[in-house]
């Protein structure tokens, strides 16, 4: 009984150390973020006065015509899908299957999940010609459209998202509302509210539990679902590059490899800022860096699948196509998605030194390039080659330089996306702290029964 | 109490003589709507009859039958037992594009948003090239109408597809899905004079355009209501395009009027892009035996 109290307060002792060290992320006052913020809403500020202009003088300002009829807002919006399957990678797949480094992950990865859908969900508005009809969507969807399949989907994810996010971390508000004593009264209002009366009791915690496991299965094939049915929008037309039955898992595989990415430089950056080289270790980019290439490797797979058969037969407008991709106008950006974004990361990781924190973030930036690049050789050589040849037009119509309105309003969905990241990642723990000490506590448990 | 009485007879033969005025109105503006007066004088001016049948008729006579007004609900319908085609003679088209600058014209559209093409045509490097008219093809199998979120682009009892624009929210989905390219985008403010906007729209007039909205060849319903043939029909000036009707089995270019089947049979109709199953219902006749050598018509 004895040993087991002094081992019960040595563990509290040290709970209560891990508590206050990441609690004292929440919050604290620091110059280099409000220039951050400052920063991110000036961005979003010059995106919000070129979706004024779009307002006022229609789609004309975008470099958008008919032919090339979606640009860099729809490639963005398949991009950002993309980014926001990374939650469901980490909080879900990896938890499920009790891959134990990836607890400290979890929240980092829903809070992006979370920002990239909603600007997602933000930027297919903006590409809408009628924007102010949004509602007809309610009123007069069809259910027939996969427009309205994704609308579906898209919601859902983005509400389970939300309670994968906000659930899961119940405990961690009701530490803040006890802990953080000395913080603006709007605040302790805040998490008052948001902790939900949270008091650690048994039943509430085997009712978190099973929640958290039904919306971390339930989230699997939304997540799947979200970027097939993109792949769809696309797929479901008679366009060359489109006309494909491979998009599915292409996009999908696609998307995994994007997030593993995008979770790597939040790692790092995350780590740097809030100093927490204790909790998201060298070991934890190690492993994602094992993960992204495994990913890297399904993609590429998914890839030569995707081009070859087209290549290989070269039939008309698909021939067309792919000459444009592989030699033509859009050669330097399909070689550099190809190259730098596909195979530089399989190449350099496989090897230890590739697998260190900067090199890793390095080459995920290489990755989240070329996936950009990627979702744009997706959306627009594919519309600018119609069954019919493009004669009688302006010249404008044969090329598409987006305009700057085009590219301030995707500057801005990703400012958008930075800033919820930021704020909510100042308003919460990053790391799941009673999610940490509960695993601490089970290995240690487990370490002494050895 | 006489001065009341004459004052309560007052009103009530007010309320009498003010219904019978307004039954009477309403039965004369009928009437007047009804009768037709055939006055001298006057261009002659070829319409179709329902039958299919070509006749010619007094301009003047022509203005007693205005083109109908479909409203939003009767426009989704269709005429009833009507299956329209459009049959394109490749042989006869000499580039004159009068039937572009037709359609401008009715349409009130700008040469950046044409819905009608006439377009190059080489189908391999031996062959002659040649001119295509193309328009919608108001398919039975139309993949913009499959793929569009709110019904705003629909399919009619008559074949043809036309398009709300006043649900179109702009997705362009439609325009992603055509493989004839059809369609035309809003971009910005459509340029079109007040007195067009002020126009009441109808699907089937496709007038006024709206900014942010898709429009397309509508094969002219109104004009198809008021007894007339579309404006690129009257507007050729070689008879290229015929217009009619698949259940009378009649189709007319303005001039002659033909049988559709025995057209077909006899000069090897096709339609364009027959495999992708899209099922279009305007059809092409190839480009044999030409009426102009394509060097002098390449402007």
């Amino acid at each position: 009984m004895t040993e087991n109290n002094t081992t019960q307060q040595d563990i509290k002792h040290r709970d209560d150390h891990v508590i206050k060290k990441l609690l004292s992320t929440v919050g604290r006052p620091n110059p280099i973020f409000k220039i951050w913020i400052i920063a991110l809403l000036v961005i979003i500020f010059v995106g919000c006065f070129a979706y004024y202009r779009q307002l006022r003088f229609g789609l004309i300002v975008t470099s958008m015509r008919d032919y090339t009829s979606w640009g860099i807002y729809i490639s963005n919006f398949v991009f950002f899908v993309a980014v926001s399957l990374i939650g469901s990678l980490v909080s879900s797949i990896l938890k499920l299957a009790k891959v134990k480094w990836s607890y400290p992950l979890t929240r980092i990865s829903e809070i992006i999940a979370v920002a990239a859908i909603i600007c997602a969900a933000v930027i297919i508005i903006v590409d809408m010609g009628r924007p102010d009809r949004f509602l007809n969507v309610i009123f007069y969807g069809r259910i027939q459209s996969p427009i309205i399949w994704d609308v579906l989907v898209i919601m859902t994810y983005l509400i389970i998202s939300v309670l994968l996010l906000y659930l899961p971390m119940l405990p961690d508000i009701a530490l803040c509302r006890d802990r953080l004593k000395n913080i603006s009264i709007w605040r302790q209002k805040m998490y008052k509210i948001l902790a939900l009366n949270w008091q650690n009791k048994p039943g509430q915690l085997r009712r978190l539990k099973k929640t958290s496991t039904i919306l971390e299965i339930m989230v699997i094939p939304v997540a799947f679902a979200i970027h097939t049915i993109t792949s769809w929008l696309f797929a479901t037309t008679w366009r060359p590059g489109w006309d494909s039955t491979n998009l599915g898992p292409y996009f999908v595989s696609g998307a995994f490899m994007l997030g593993a990415a995008v979770i790597i430089i939040a790692m790092f950056f995350i780590r740097r800022s809030f100093r927490l080289e204790d909790f998201i270790t060298n070991d934890h980019f190690d492993k994602m860096a094992k993960i992204l290439v495994l990913l890297s490797l399904v993609y590429l797979y998914f890839n030569i699948n995707e081009y070859l058969g087209p290549a290989f037969k070269m039939v008309g407008v698909e021939g067309e196509h792919i000459t444009e991709l592989f030699s033509g106008d859009y050669a330097t950006m399909y070689w550099l998605v190809q190259i730098p974004g596909l195979m530089l990361p399989i190449l350099v990781m496989l090897f230890k030194f590739g697998r260190k924190p900067f090199v890793v973030m390095i080459v995920s930036f290489f990755v989240l390039m070329g996936a950009w690049f990627k979702r744009f050789l997706i959306v627009i050589p594919s519309l600018q080659h119609p069954y019919l040849p493009i004669q009688d037009v302006d010249e404008s119509y044969l090329h598409y330089y987006p305009s700057w309105e085009e590219w301030a309003i995707t500057l801005a969905s990703f400012a958008g996306v930075l800033l919820i990241i930021t704020v909510l990642l100042k308003l919460f723990p990053i790391i799941p702290i009673q999610e940490y000490i509960n695993h601490q506590d089970n290995g240690e448990v487990q370490s002494t029964d050895k | 109490m006489k001065k009341n009485e004459t004052k309560r007879f007052t009103r009530r033969s007010l309320i009498k003589y003010t219904g019978l005025l307004g039954l009477g109105s309403i039965l004369g503006v009928k009437l007047l709507s009804c009768t037709s007066s055939s006055k001298p004088g006057g261009k002659m001016i070829k319409v179709m009859t329902p039958e299919g049948k070509l006749m010619e008729v007094n301009e003047t006579d022509m203005s007693m039958a205005h083109p109908h007004f479909a409203n939003i609900e009767e426009s989704r319908k269709g005429i009833p037992g009507r299956k329209f085609v459009m049959v394109v003679d490749l042989a006869k088209c000499k580039n004159a594009r009068e039937c572009i600058r037709a359609c401008e014209h009715h349409h009130n559209l700008t040469p950046d948003r044409p819905f009608i093409k006439v377009l190059e045509i080489q189908d391999n490097p031996r062959s002659a090239p040649y001119w295509m008219p193309k328009k919608c093809f108001q398919c039975d199998n139309p993949p913009c109408v499959k793929v569009c979120p709110v019904g705003a682009t629909y399919k009619r009892s008559d074949n043809i597809v036309l398009i709300d624009n006043e649900r179109c929210i702009g997705c362009r989905f439609c325009m992603a899905a055509c493989p004839y390219s059809a369609r035309v985008f809003n971009w910005g403010k459509p340029k079109q004079s007040q007195d067009v906007t002020n126009i009441k729209y109808s699907p089937e007039t496709s007038t006024p355009s709206k900014i942010g909205t898709v429009e397309k060849c509508d094969f002219c319903p109104d004009m198809i209501r008021g007894k007339k043939l579309p404006h690129c029909i009257t507007a050729c000036p070689n008879g290229v395009l015929y217009f009619g009707d698949a259940n009378e089995d009649t189709v007319t270019n303005g001039e002659d009027t033909v049988r559709l089947s025995k057209l077909l049979r006899d000069k090897a109709g096709y339609r364009y892009l027959e495999e992708l199953g899209t099922e279009p219902n305007v059809y092409y006749l190839p480009p044999v035996d030409r009426l102009f050598p394509f060097k002098d018509t390449k402007a």
